[in-house]
């Protein structure tokens, strides 16, 4: 299977995104400017301060030319995961609910934090066990998960609330301690923190690349 | 024409910003400060007053967490 992995002026994970995803696939850069994306399976939009943040994080990295191909591709049910800025970029763009919002503790925050698997029956999660603890790094100044009361209710009774932030990991405040969520098709998933970060038993845990690989099985159609 | 708009993040939801002015304040020796909230302002020149709506809705505030105010400054821009 293929991955497209954008890149906008102001990203920085987008290289990490692409070693993960070439760990379980074939994955290839898709400049912002682009509408072709190259006949990806699965999108992947990366981490980093995409045009700089300027305005709220992600505001206008959610118009350009690759996003508007991606909504389309969204709305056409393909496979789209938001790493942290991607994550916010997806919220903009209204492909998930909600909000990201500065960090309750005020600061930027970088740790490993543990993580539990509240839905394992999402594309982006078939790879884990319901329950399972996840260990991956976060690293944010702007993440902290914000929905309205009636639509948070929704989301949990919908499955969309995907991962939580386990006992008291919880450093940004995120209401209900949501750490990824999906939209109502499941087909798109967000999550701030950073699963291509702990790919690689070099750096740690390689917990991250359940993600990836849980994508992989679900365009190749195979049971996990 | 010349317009501002003022973004505001919306009352009840914690703005991060507001409490660190807030607590730096008193350490200056300004006592009894509360309430601070920290927004943003856009100022720009239109030539349709008309658009500086729905540019609130769709780009310079993002509606579910930040309420937004237009105001229209004199003509000379």
């Amino acid at each position: 299977m293929k991955f497209g992995v954008l890149r906008f002026p102001g990203s920085c994970d987008e290289v990490d995104a692409l070693y993960a995803a070439r760990r379980v696939g074939d994955a290839e850069l898709i400049w912002h400017g682009e509408r072709d994306l190259k006949g990806a399976q699965a999108i992947i939009v990366p981490g980093g301060f995409s045009y700089g943040d300027y305005l709220r994080a992600g505001a206008i990295a959610r118009f350009s030319p690759a996003m508007e191909s991606v909504i389309a591709f969204a709305e056409d049910g393909g496979l789209v995961l938001g790493i942290c800025n991607g994550f916010q970029v997806l919220c903009e763009a209204h492909l998930l609910p909600g909000a990201l919002l500065g960090n309750a503790n005020r600061r930027f925050t970088f740790r490993q934090v543990e993580l539990e698997v509240v839905n394992a029956d999402t594309p982006f999660t078939r790879a884990c066990a319901g329950g399972e603890p996840l260990s991956i790094p976060a690293k944010h100044a702007w993440g902290r998960y914000y929905a309205e009361d009636r639509t948070l209710r929704a989301m949990s009774e919908a499955g969309q609330v995907v991962l939580r932030y386990a006992g008291s990991q919880n450093f940004n405040g995120s209401l209900d301690d949501i750490a990824g969520v999906c939209n109502e098709a499941g087909n798109v998933f967000g999550l701030m923190p950073h699963p291509e970060h702990a790919v690689d038993g070099l750096t740690g845990s390689t917990d991250g690349l359940k993600i990836f690989e849980s994508m992989r099985l679900a365009i190749e159609g195979v049971s996990a | 024409m010349r317009a501002r708009v003022l973004i505001r993040p919306k009352a009840g939801i914690l703005d991060p910003q507001g409490v660190a002015v807030e607590r730096a304040l008193p350490a200056l020796g300004f006592a009894g400060v509360s309430g601070v909230h920290v927004g943003r302002l856009v100022e720009l020149d239109v030539e349709d007053s008309a658009q500086l709506e729905p540019m609130c809705e769709k780009l310079l505030a993002n509606p579910l967490i930040e309420d937004y105010e237009v105001e229209i400054l004199d003509g000379s821009g």
